[in-house]
């Protein structure tokens, strides 16, 4: 016995001596810079900070342009300072945010997320209702749509930032080229789409990207389709309809297309589609109202292609659906240590015309705020990349205008990446689009029964 | 009982003083020397524990564990494993792995086992800048290397259209659903041929030269000597080799994982089941069955490994 407790001893001997080493150091590197709240939390920021003897609000955050943002806020506010750092665009983003989530530490206070993903983070209570830190006030900045997607019945999650109500954007250098009229329908649109193959252009109307994740959804979406119902008083009680003929019509539509030749489906957002989207592949880009921004900063200055914006074409051209693809917001994480503070810096960033003026001339972000969303300014804002089109005034103010919000699910990951898989599996021609709903219809139950829900 | 056998060996080396010494004596000669051996195993042992030990004994109460989104955490004993093993994107990742194991393993043994047998006879300086340059890709970080192929693959930037272009053939597209299996078998045998042919020649460095002068005298040829007595003597490094790629297979993911954005329909998210391990704790914040599906893994190369070590050692000198 005697030995054995010996080694013991020894183990801990030498194991508490370089734990005390290891704490000697953090503390030493602790009282170096311990001038101000924001070094103790050990804040490093991406922007310079204005004030710094005031608390400081980190903030993650993707949008182009969003450190001129920073400062603008900076300089205007004395009682709190944002620190921010680009966690990564979307997906990689809530990578780190889920991780620092189930370690209990290491998130920002307030991330931008996608309003899509916001349930995927309420259901596990990781954002803090914003309710009691007078979300009421700025409720009225809002359309019904907009505020409709940050919040639930059980309180507002987020604050609404840009949207992405879609339209058409087009080149008209091709369709004039080529003799086509601009389709304002989707059977039009298919009509377009051969007319271009027969006189001559090499190229597609369009692109179909089986990655396409919430613009796919969009598409369901605009076509009818409620694809995920969630019970507002018992979240999780769900409903999930891939199965309906929305979504198969939807699915048959451009199947039907690729089929013929008349569409491609490469994924986007890789470096070989971003150099498709202009080098003249494609005719038109289904796209959001921050489609745009993404359109222009990938060309080249100088470039002679002549782009255009149109409404998005419709099923039924009297009733025309409007419908959004991303879109974006603020949230505060539960792990803030300040959420009154935290609170007013996610519903403040964006909350000034200042600030939006750089969002919207250097980022082109769409504005939900509505005080910036109607001002002439905004209406009259004319689009150099466009040949100085009112594109705002022309397509995305009204389509933004008629939107009703949509119902996600807390797996959006797990459904954009099964959407992903089964779509690429239709394109490819290896099943049907009847095939693929039931197969996503039945993924989907799965999970969720598996998760814990009940689906309806 | 495990600490006398343990004391055994410092009793061949007390030295004849201590032997002569009173018993009391002696023995504290003996825990002072234990003692200061375990001092300078402790670094060792302490990171062992930290960062291993203990880990994997909380990943594995992770696993036991069942966290679901609408009904929170639940201990649920197995559960997770029996749904691991019914699970058909891990069972899908499973196979994959193992099929890409048998076309791959044998392919790139094959190559470094050639470009070490030339590069060992021909022994001039052509044969040591080659042994350079075939070494170089091991030097690359996984990532930038798939990074790289994965312009290379590029259709629209890449040189792949030129190349076959220019014999009047159309490029395969080796990041589509058809081409990505040899895509990446490309880019894992580009990256590990010259690690291997290393460690083949190495073993053959350390050859009897005298062996290959008897075989000549006895008008054996240079590829009858390389095919009968140099592969036989080199067989110890032939599987560790195959160990290590085997291993190193069955937990691939850093290529699927960076080619996955330019390749987003071909490699899903259970392509291989570490892949599927991270997106699961990851992306879908299912740590739990993220730890079962890695411990499953686990499981699986444990056994191909044994199975393979055990049948091999008596041939190979393991």
């Amino acid at each position: 016995m005697q030995p054995a407790l010996k080694w013991y001893k020894n183990v801990a001997v030498v194991g508490l001596t370089l734990a005390s080493l290891t704490l000697t150091g953090c503390a030493a590197s602790a009282g170096k810079d311990g001038s101000g709240r924001a070094e103790s939390r050990n804040l490093s920021c991406t922007n310079k900070i204005v004030n710094p003897d005031v608390e400081q609000v980190s903030v993650w955050a993707w949008y182009p342009e969003f450190e001129s943002v920073v400062d603008e806020y900076n300089k205007n506010n004395d009682d709190v300072q944002i620190c921010w750092n680009n966690a990564g665009v979307g997906a990689d983003e809530y990578t780190k945010l889920n991780t620092a989530l189930a370690a209990g530490s290491g998130a920002a206070d307030v991330v931008m997320l996608e309003a899509a993903m916001l349930p995927s983070y309420t259901v596990q209570d990781s954002l803090v209702d914003l309710t009691p830190f007078g979300a009421a006030d700025i409720k009225k900045n809002f359309s019904p749509g907009a505020w409709a997607d940050v919040s639930t019945t059980e309180g507002v999650f987020a604050a609404p930032v840009d949207g992405g109500p879609m339209g058409m954007l087009y080149r008209s250098d091709i369709f004039k080229q080529y003799n086509v009229a601009v389709p304002t329908t989707w059977a039009e649109f298919a009509d377009s789409a051969q007319q271009l193959k027969d006189n001559g252009y090499p190229g597609f109307i369009t692109n179909f990207p089986t990655n396409g994740r919430a613009y796919i959804q969009a598409l369901f979406s605009q076509a009818g389709a409620v694809p995920y119902t969630v019970d507002p008083d018992d979240p999780s009680r769900i409903g999930i309809d891939l199965e309906s003929p929305e979504v198969l019509q939807v699915l048959n539509y451009w199947n039907d297309l690729i089929e013929r030749g008349l569409v491609s489906h490469n994924d986007r957002n890789t470096s070989d589609d971003n150099a498709r989207m202009l080098d003249g592949t494609y005719a038109s880009y289904i796209a959001p109202a921050w489609g745009p921004g993404y359109l222009a900063g990938l060309a080249d200055p100088g470039a002679v292609t002549e782009w255009r914006a149109v409404p998005l074409p419709q099923w039924d051209a009297n009733k025309p659906v409007q419908v959004n693809w991303g879109g974006s917001s603020f949230a505060v994480t539960n792990q803030a240590p300040n959420p009154a503070l935290s609170a007013k810096v996610a519903m403040g960033i964006f909350g000034s015309e200042a600030t939006w003026k750089i969002g919207i001339e250097k980022a082109t972000l769409f504005p939900l705020w509505s005080p910036m969303l109607e001002s002439d300014y905004f209406r009259d804002l004319d689009y150099a990349f466009f040949g100085g089109q009112q594109i705002n005034e022309d397509v995305f103010i009204d389509a933004a205008a008629s939107y009703e919000g949509f119902t996600n699910l807390p797996f959006l990951s797990l459904i954009y990446d099964t959407t992903t898989e089964g779509l690429y599996a239709m394109a490819e021609g290896t099943q049907t689009p009847e095939e693929t709903v039931t197969s996503l219809q039945k993924t989907f139950v799965d999970y969720a029964e598996n998760q814990g829900f009940t689906v309806n | 009982m495990s600490l006398t056998k343990l004391r055994k060996p410092q009793n061949d080396d007390v030295t004849a003083a201590a032997l002569l010494a009173p018993r009391s004596q002696r023995r504290s000669v003996i825990t002072r020397r234990g003692r200061i051996g375990w001092a300078f195993v402790a670094p060792f042992g302490v990171t062992f524990i930290a960062l291993l030990v203990i880990p994997l004994l909380y990943a594995f109460w992770l696993s036991l564990n069942t966290n679901t989104l609408a009904k929170g955490n639940q201990f649920t004993w197995f559960h997770n494993y029996g749904q691991a093993f019914t699970d058909p994107l891990f069972l899908e990742g499973a196979r994959f792995v193992i099929v890409f194991s048998l076309i791959l393993i044998p392919f790139q043994m094959l190559i470094s086992l050639i470009t070490a047998l030339i590069i060992d006879e021909l022994a001039n300086k052509v044969a040591r800048i080659s042994r350079l340059l075939i070494f170089i890709p091991y030097a690359v970080p996984v990532v930038i290397g798939a990074i790289m192929w994965g312009f290379l693959y590029s259709p629209s930037f890449g040189p792949m259209g030129e190349i076959f272009g220019f014999f009047g053939l159309n490029a395969p597209n080796l990041l589509s659903a058809d081409g990505i299996f040899w895509g990446l078998v490309n880019i894992v045998t580009w990256q590990w041929v010259g690690y291997y042919m290393i460690i083949i020649f190495s073993a053959l460095q350390g050859l009897d030269p005298s062996l290959f002068e008897a075989a000549r005298i006895d008008g054996a040829s240079k590829l009858q000597i390389a095919l009968r007595i140099k592969i036989p003597l080199v067989a110890p490094a032939l599987v560790l080799i195959l160990v290590f790629a085997l291993i190193g297979t069955l937990q691939f993911f850093t290529e699927p994982q960076i080619l996955r954005s330019l390749a987003g329909g071909a490699i899903t998210s259970g392509f291989t089941p570490n892949l599927y391990a991270f997106n699961l704790a990851f992306v879908y914040r299912d740590f739990n069955y993220a730890s079962t599906i890695s411990f499953a893994l686990g499981i699986v190369v444990f056994i191909g490994s044994y199975i393979f070590l055990s049948a091999s050692r008596k041939k190979s000198g393991l």
